[in-house]
């Protein structure tokens, strides 16, 4: 044994070394041919994952799962972002997740967690979703209150606004809204989708406890540029 | 026996062509509000939007529960949200300066004072409903309070 681990190195190099002189030994046009093969893969590749991030990201996807299709869906199908006189629609992805690719990759991997309690089936009966109702509510809201509702703006932003053209009431609050710093979610709750049980007491309960947080949640705020501390101070 | 059912027969023919005759002229002469024979399909009726005067609508009498003059598309009132009260109701109505709900509202039917809007009120679009900028379709020579004395 002794002899082969001496001699074995000798006789027959590593697969690094071996791939490390191969490398080195290449003529130039060869090395023309791995440049360009890399290029073609990595754009095979990058374009491949992005066409399978974007094909997670349709409404198609989305309610391809009864959870999703039964429920919010169906109650979205009754709102003015799913039917207006525009014609202009929202779907899914839209509001729950960002357009930024950073942001977007960071709340895929969040969606890791719903994919294992589709799998647990948390809320896979009617009851069931309502009874975890008030959760995924109260998650939604603090990513939207943290973020300055950061999707919604995407579309609804009060740089673009004309408050003159609106109605009397809305301009009204809408211009004490922007003074105050307020952001969307904090009157516009349940707009596309169901309340919880005491939606308004739920709300001001989450604003309450919106620091209180476990690690996870912690270093999801920071790769989503959450701004907690805002969103604390922020006045009611 | 022969001439009874012949009567009868002849009865029955007449009785007829004067019911179809009646029909006839009845048709040709009553004109409802459905302008299109009842046989065709009616044209949509014009759409006619919301009205949302900015001060509001005034009351045509003292008792009479107040028109909203705003959107109600999507307003939540079910047995766990009455999103009305988000505004209407204290202390909403402060923050957003909305006409705060009557203080009837706030007592039940036992007459005891509640601290949120009573059971017996709760479904606001009972009563308080929106208006649309619709032409009256019959003429109507109706004169609120003020006016009338």
């Amino acid at each position: 044994m002794t002899q082969a681990n001496e001699t074995g190195p000798v006789g027959r190099p590593g697969l690094f070394a071996r791939l490390w002189r191969w490398f080195f030994s290449q003529s130039k046009r060869a090395w023309g041919v791995i440049a360009a093969t890399a290029f073609a893969l990595g754009i095979v590749f990058w374009g491949g994952f992005n066409w399978a991030m974007e094909a997670t990201n349709t409404e198609a996807f989305c309610i391809s799962c009864h959870e999703m299709k039964d429920n919010v869906f169906a109650e979205y199908r009754n709102t003015v972002h799913y039917s207006n006189k525009t014609g202009v629609r929202a779907t899914c992805p839209d509001c729950h997740v960002p357009k930024e690719w950073g942001h977007k990759v960071v709340r895929k991997i969040q969606a890791s967690n719903e994919l294992l309690h589709k799998a647990l089936g948390t809320i896979d009966t009617k009851e069931k979703f309502d009874g975890h109702r008030l959760t995924m509510s109260r998650s939604v809201w603090r990513a939207m209150k943290t973020t300055d509702s950061r999707e919604c703006r995407n579309c609804h932003d009060f740089k673009s606004m004309d408050l003159s053209l609106q109605e009397s009431r809305a301009s009204r609050l809408h211009q004490s809204a922007l003074n105050e710093g307020k952001t969307c979610i904090d009157c516009h709750q349940g707009i596309a989708h169901k309340l919880p049980p005491k939606a308004v007491e739920a709300y001001n309960d989450m604003l309450d406890t919106i620091d209180k947080v476990g690690l996870t949640q912690r270093i999801v705020d920071y790769l989503q540029d959450a701004d907690v501390e805002k969103a604390k101070t922020a006045k009611r | 026996m022969m001439p009874r059912p012949l009567i009868s027969n002849v009865l029955a023919a007449a009785a007829l062509v004067a019911g179809l005759t009646l029909a006839a002229i009845s048709h040709a002469q009553v004109k409802g509000l459905r302008e299109t024979p009842l046989t065709e399909v009616a044209p949509a009726p014009e759409v006619v939007k919301q009205s949302t005067p900015a001060d509001g609508f005034g009351r045509a009498y003292r008792q009479q529960p107040p028109l909203i003059p705003h959107k109600t598309d999507g307003y939540q009132v079910a047995v766990d949200n009455n999103q009305c009260m988000t505004c209407h109701d204290w202390p909403g109505n402060t923050r957003v300066n909305a006409p705060k709900i009557s203080e009837t509202h706030y007592v039940d039917r036992q007459g005891v004072r509640l601290d949120k809007v009573a059971g017996t009120r709760y479904f606001c679009l009972q009563c308080h409903v929106p208006q649309a900028d619709a032409k009256p379709l019959v003429g109507n020579s109706f004169q609120n309070a003020t006016q009338a004395k």
